[in-house]
């Protein structure tokens, strides 16, 4: 019975005995041993990484930052939508009413108070930017959550999500 | 008096030389391992990582000591001490420099000149085996053992193979003084010129002494977890590791010792005697030595492991015979030459 063919990229092997020249094995090991020591100069693949980056791709998306407007303020009105389009379930947060005096502190009527994403939930998938409706929270592309012993250290609160507010010379 | 001293003092250079050496061929290994494979291998312990060696003695050291239960306590003691002194004793005969003149006496650089140093070498190497037979039987675990047995009987194989390679060179040096071995080969007369087959068989058994790459059959870690030193743990374990370097150290220097005209190279063996000579040939012997261990860790870092009925095959049927073709040509040459 023949086999058929379905593609043209089957390979038969040959199984001819060694040559004389392949049993002595040398001309293989000389062969193989110039192929390494080709590699000993090559530039080396490595990344030493708390000096050097890796550079990330312009949409990579990393650590989220929860953004303020061009005054200062922030601009998450809490109305939950992040958290309700959240597949991993990771955003939790507690709204609170503005009150008189702190409209330079909170863009909206209603705000934050508690805002928490579980770093370990998160599978950073960058629905909670896409629905959010006020532009307030984005995946960063050169921040990653680092490394920790403690389960707790991953329950990003609003003092590490909240952009860090810079004084704008006017 | 002073000359046993001056004796002392030499043994003592020699002694934290091997170690030193053997100290830096771990990270050697490692960096050129890395190279190999375009990483950078350890980089963290002080610059380019320099200070890895250290570190890894210090872990060593702090590691818990483990005897299994069942192992005999002595013998498992006595396997890597064994092991690690006779891997030091090799270097004895060795001539690593010409003579030097102090105060008018002459001073050999070379622990003792025997005139039997190549037999001395065969003897303490066949002994070396010893301490992984001891340390593999002695944890009375099936991988050890498997380990020792696989060590002891590709040791004698290739030993054979080795013994019968030399023998052409010493027809042709007529001497077994490393010495003079060495002195026969000032300017281009290189052993291994003469004896490239000589030459080829006593590196390949060379590996196969040394328990390297491809032939770590001894401590294969894909059948044997670990081999002869599955149970051994801190400074027994580091000792047995070390050893394998030292040898790799010693092995090296035997092979430009008989092949490579050892302290001589062609520009500096004419120059006049004096301290520029004496430092400059030193530098060659070390050079060479340091040549022949690249060349260990390239070929380890190069090629596969062989098969157990390969390495069999290969020291039976293959390096014995063609070390006797080698005798029997350079015995037909030199009756030629005779006649
Ligand atoms: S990136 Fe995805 S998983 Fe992470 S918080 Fe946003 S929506 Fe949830
Ligand atoms: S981050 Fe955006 S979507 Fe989430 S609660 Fe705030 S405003 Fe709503």
């Amino acid at each position: 019975m023949s086999v058929v063919r379905l593609t043209d990229r089957i390979k038969v092997m040959e199984r001819k005995p060694m040559t004389f020249l392949e049993r002595i094995y040398l001309p293989a090991i000389i062969k193989g041993m110039s192929i390494t020591i080709s590699h000993f100069f090559k530039k080396k693949a490595t990344i030493s990484y708390p000096e050097q980056k890796r550079p990330m791709s312009e949409v990579f998306r990393g650590l989220h930052i929860l953004k303020r407007d061009d005054r200062g303020a922030e601009r998450c009105t809490a109305c939950g939508l992040c958290a309700l389009a959240c597949p991993a379930e990771a955003i939790s947060m507690t709204a609170a009413e503005r009150k008189r005096g702190e409209e330079l502190l909170y863009r909206e009527e209603k705000y934050a108070a508690v805002y928490e994403i579980n770093m370990l939930r998160c599978i950073f998938c960058g629905l909670c930017e896409e629905a959010c409706p006020k532009a307030a929270i984005f995946l960063q592309n050169d921040k990653l959550a680092p490394a920790s012993f403690e389960r707790e250290d991953f329950i990003y609160g609003k003092d590490r999500l909240v952009e860090p507010f810079l004084l704008k010379k006017t | 008096m002073s000359w046993i001293i001056l004796k002392i003092i030499f043994i003592s250079i020699i002694f934290g030389l091997s170690l030193f050496i053997a100290m830096y061929s771990t990270y050697a290994e490692r960096k050129i391992a890395a190279f190999l494979q375009d990483r950078l291998g350890p980089n963290r312990a002080g610059p380019f990582g320099i200070l890895q060696p250290l570190a890894d003695g210090i872990k060593l050291f702090f590691k818990e000591e483990f005897i299994p239960l069942k192992a005999d306590r002595w013998l498992f003691l006595m396997g890597p001490g064994f092991f690690m002194i006779t891997a030091l004793m090799t270097s004895a005969v060795i001539p690593f420099g010409p003579d030097i003149t102090i105060d008018g006496k002459s001073f050999s650089l070379q622990a003792t000149d025997i005139n039997v140093g190549l037999l001395y070498i065969f003897g303490v190497v066949s002994l070396g085996v010893y301490g992984i037979l001891i340390g593999g039987w002695a944890s009375n675990n099936k991988f050890s053992l498997l380990g020792a047995i696989r060590a002891a009987s590709q040791n004698i194989s290739y030993e054979l193979a080795m013994g019968l390679s030399i023998v052409a060179l010493v027809m042709m040096s007529s001497s077994l003084s490393l010495k003079e071995i060495v002195d026969q080969q000032a300017g281009w007369h290189w052993n291994v010129f003469y004896q490239p087959l000589g030459f080829l068989i006593f590196i390949i058994c060379a590996f196969a002494e040394t328990n390297r790459a491809p032939f770590d059959l001894p401590e294969c870690e894909t059948e044997l977890v670990g081999g002869y030193h599955t149970e051994f743990s801190s400074m027994k374990l580091g000792f047995y590791l070390f050893a394998e370097y030292i040898n790799m150290f010693v092995s090296s220097a035997i092979l430009a010792t008989l092949f490579f005209g050892g302290y001589h190279f062609p520009g500096v063996s004419s120059m006049d005697p004096g301290i520029v000579k004496t430092a400059l040939s030193v530098a060659v012997m070390f050079g060479k030595i340091f040549f022949f261990i690249f060349l260990f860790m390239w070929v380890r870092w190069t090629l596969p492991r062989f098969r157990y009925d390969q390495l069999m095959n290969l020291g039976w049927r293959v390096l014995i015979p063609l070390a006797v073709i080698n005798i029997l040509v350079t015995g037909a040459v030199i009756l030629y030459k005779m006649m």
